[in-house]
């Protein structure tokens, strides 16, 4: 090569019709830029994801996501149910972290309607929704170590993960949908063997085959290559761009909504924030790693100091009889048919209620105009921020280096779509 | 105590520094369920958000949700929620538009608005001026209309199914083999707006109605006159003797009885083990329940 400056027809340039200059040196090759698609049939983007990369060389130099190719229109048929009606619609959000989507919209249902919540509901949606935490965890740190290299975790995790659906199975009747948080508390009570089960599955289990599996990766020099300051992020970039849960974490900021705006019992639980202290995708990967263990620690916690009692409101406007109480009381039965034919009416209201859902801020803004559908329900996703990044991310990266940001960034498009 | 949602501390003095920052540009501020909520001017809406942000500490903008009224002049909410992460609070930003009136962008203040507002823009067909990339965002290339405004059908206009004949997907309109069943559940006993004779408690009393019964009170309503009626917080009691300690007469002879020969104290603490070690031996009703049971909400208005 010499010296000379080599003709680089950038994409802006060419679009925006600018002459290219044709002073080419001998040797030179004009190199233009070129144009693909990664997606929407990628294993590794995690869903349905298009990505329009313009790419010099393997260089990416733009790229453009395109999001949407899942989109079902939750929001506008959530407007046509009942709020018991839709809440199913939330496990089929982020189908990674099912209980962890119905949280924020069970707790705003509340919040409208002012509605006390027996202490052991509360416990057992705590506990579920950091089972749900692992749950969530366990997909994507195996996924994402598999997008760069490695196979043998990824079995070992999904172990752990399968062992997660067997409990939500045991407790809800359904691996994955469960719609078991229910507005006033939880469906069902969980059996007494079940949460027996799941604290010796923290105890042993877990932490062993976890410890394995991670034992193989951290220290893995492939790993740590290509993962190690591969996008970049710093505070500033983290908060300017909606970063939130392990993201904005990962880049340093201890900011947990579990901690700072305690719903349920999370203000009774005793557990640290793992923050990252450069911000690329192996700090991300860390955090997520280590509130394995955080919600392990708060599970146990929580099996300890679970009181007994209802698992649900008492308050038969709201949460519908049991069945056996049915056949005795006639009041009962008007409960149970008004409860499932017109729903239950919430306040005329708005709240915006966040939880810390496993991928970060997961909201829902409920508007009630008083009657017994929502009249409008906007869902926060946590993906769709974060996907919004990518191009500011994956900037002057290699094309390989896509597969480990998106694998970071954690995302799951049922959510981002809606 | 009231819904488990998170707990979010109001902040202090932040009526007047609104108000004092912000000046002619805010319309409004509401305090409603514990959420702070500001309607500002539209067209001041980029120099609102860069106050906000810079004085008074709200970082991050979480998220922009559009909200139809058709039965308003300016049809279109654009809802902002800000969060401070330093002041850890939310805060709601509102502005008002129509069809044609462009909102400006909040782009350049957080470059987290430009897909926020795309999704607006592609559901409701609000215009942001300024903003570089206003495309659609969630709906098919080539979508027409605006899905998420209230006179937009819930089935849409077009569908499509691959064709075997064409080999390719077509698009055709909606063809429903059965009407859209929308129920109207509004009784006529609750659609008036008289109280009829008897019927005084079934809501406008200002009293707390039922949960989850028609009420005319907003939710904000409700929770006050929840915290109105909610019992003020006990007095410490004090505990010199057995018998004040409230545990009954059966704990009090049980502790009477091990201070005499405090070497059979043991056996009582048993019963606190974590869950593990408790459902090995003991059945779960060892515990006594934590909470009493909940008295019976009055019946409210249920028809």
């Amino acid at each position: 090569m010499t010296d000379s400056p080599t003709v680089r027809h950038h994409g802006s340039d060419m679009f925006e019709g600018y002459p290219v200059d044709t002073a080419d040196t001998a040797g030179d090759q004009a190199v233009t830029n070129y144009t693909i698609n990664f997606g929407p049939q990628h294993p590794a983007a995690h869903g349905v994801l298009r990505l329009v990369m313009e790419l010099d060389g393997e260089i990416i130099e733009r790229v453009d996501p395109h999001v949407g190719l899942l989109h079902r229109g939750t929001e506008k048929l959530i407007e046509y149910k009942t709020y018991l009606q839709a809440l199913p619609y939330f496990d089929r959000l982020d189908y990674c972290s099912p209980l962890g989507m119905e949280h924020s919209y069970v707790l705003a249902i509340e919040k409208l309607l002012d509605l006390e919540v027996p202490a052991r509901a509360q416990y057992l949606r705590t506990l579920f929704a950091e089972l749900t935490r692992i749950c969530n965890h366990m997909l994507n740190i195996g996924s994402h170590v598999m997008d760069v290299g490695a196979m043998t975790p990824n079995l070992w995790v999904f172990e752990l993960r399968e062992d997660c659906l067997n409990f939500f199975e045991r407790a809800s009747g359904a691996r994955m949908h469960s719609a078991w948080f229910r507005p006033g508390g939880v469906h069902q009570d969980a059996p007494e063997k079940l949460l027996v089960d799941i604290g010796e599955w923290c105890e042993t289990r877990l932490p062993k085959l976890f410890g394995d599996a991670m034992s193989l990766v951290i220290d893995n020099r492939i790993f740590k290559q290509r993962n190690v300051d591969i996008a970049t992020v710093s505070k500033e970039d983290a908060l300017a761009w909606g970063f939130s849960g392990p993201m904005i974490r990962g880049s340093g900021i201890p900011w947990d909504i579990r901690k700072s705006q305690p719903y349920d019992a999370y203000a009774q639980m005793e557990f640290d924030i793992p923050v990252g202290t450069k911000g690329d995708c192996y700090d991300r990967f860390m955090v997520r790693v280590q509130e394995v263990y955080q919600s392990a620690r708060i599970i146990k916690q929580c099996l300890r100091d679970m009181p007994s009692g209802p698992v649900a409101s008492l308050d038969r406007k709201v949460v519908p009889p049991k069945r056996a109480e049915m056949k005795s009381s006639m009041e009962s039965l008007i409960h149970h048919f008004k409860l499932y034919t017109e729903g239950f009416h919430v306040p005329a209201g708005e709240v915006y209620v966040a939880t810390e859902s496993p991928k970060g801020e997961f909201g829902v803004y409920l508007v009630s105009d008083g009657s017994n559908k929502p009249y409008r329900c906007k869902i926060r996703p946590t993906a769709f921020s974060h996907l919004q990044a990518m191009d500011m991310m994956a900037k002057g990266h290699m094309l390989a280096d896509t597969t480990a940001i998106i694998g970071a960034i954690d995302v799951v498009f049922g959510e981002c779509d809606r | 105590m009231s819904s488990p949602a998170p707990l979010i501390a109001p902040r202090e003095g932040l009526a007047e520094a609104l108000k004092k920052l912000l000046g002619k540009d805010l319309l409004a501020h509401v305090q409603a369920v514990g959420e702070d909520s500001i309607t500002v001017r539209r067209d001041a809406v980029d120099g609102v958000m860069v106050t906000l942000r810079d004085a008074l500490e709200y970082q991050q903008l979480m998220e922009i949700a559009g909200v139809d009224y058709p039965d308003r002049p300016e049809r279109f909410e654009v809802v902002y929620h800000l969060l401070s992460v330093t002041r850890n609070h939310r805060l709601r930003v509102r502005v008002t538009t129509d069809e044609v009136t462009p909102v400006p962008t909040v782009v350049p203040v957080w470059p987290v608005a430009g897909w926020l507002e795309r999704e607006v823009f592609d559901m409701y067909g609000v215009l942001f001026s300024g903003n570089p990339d206003l495309r659609r965002i969630l709906t098919d290339y080539g979508f027409q209309g605006h899905p998420q405004r209230k006179d937009f059908p819930l089935t849409g206009y077009i569908e499509l199914r691959y064709s075997e004949e064409d080999k390719r997907v077509v698009y055709e309109p909606v063809r429903l083999a059965q009407d859209f069943r929308n129920f109207d559940f509004m009784s006529p006993w609750e659609g008036a707006d008289y109280i009829l004779p008897g019927d005084e408690k079934a809501g406008g009393t200002g009293e707390a109605p039922g949960k989850g019964a028609p009420t005319p009170m907003t939710a904000d309503q409700v929770k006050k006159a929840d915290e109105a009626k909610a019992a003020p917080p006990p007095t410490p009691k004090t505990t010199d003797k057995p018998a004040q300690t409230g545990a009954g007469s059966k704990a009090n002879d049980a502790a009477a009885k091990t201070s005499e020969d405090g070497a059979k104290a043991k056996p009582a603490s048993k019963a606190k083990t974590p869950a593990t070690a408790k459902a090995e031996k003991a059945p779960a009703k060892a515990k006594a329940p934590a909470k009493p049971r909940a008295p019976r909400k009055p019946k409210g208005g249920d028809a």
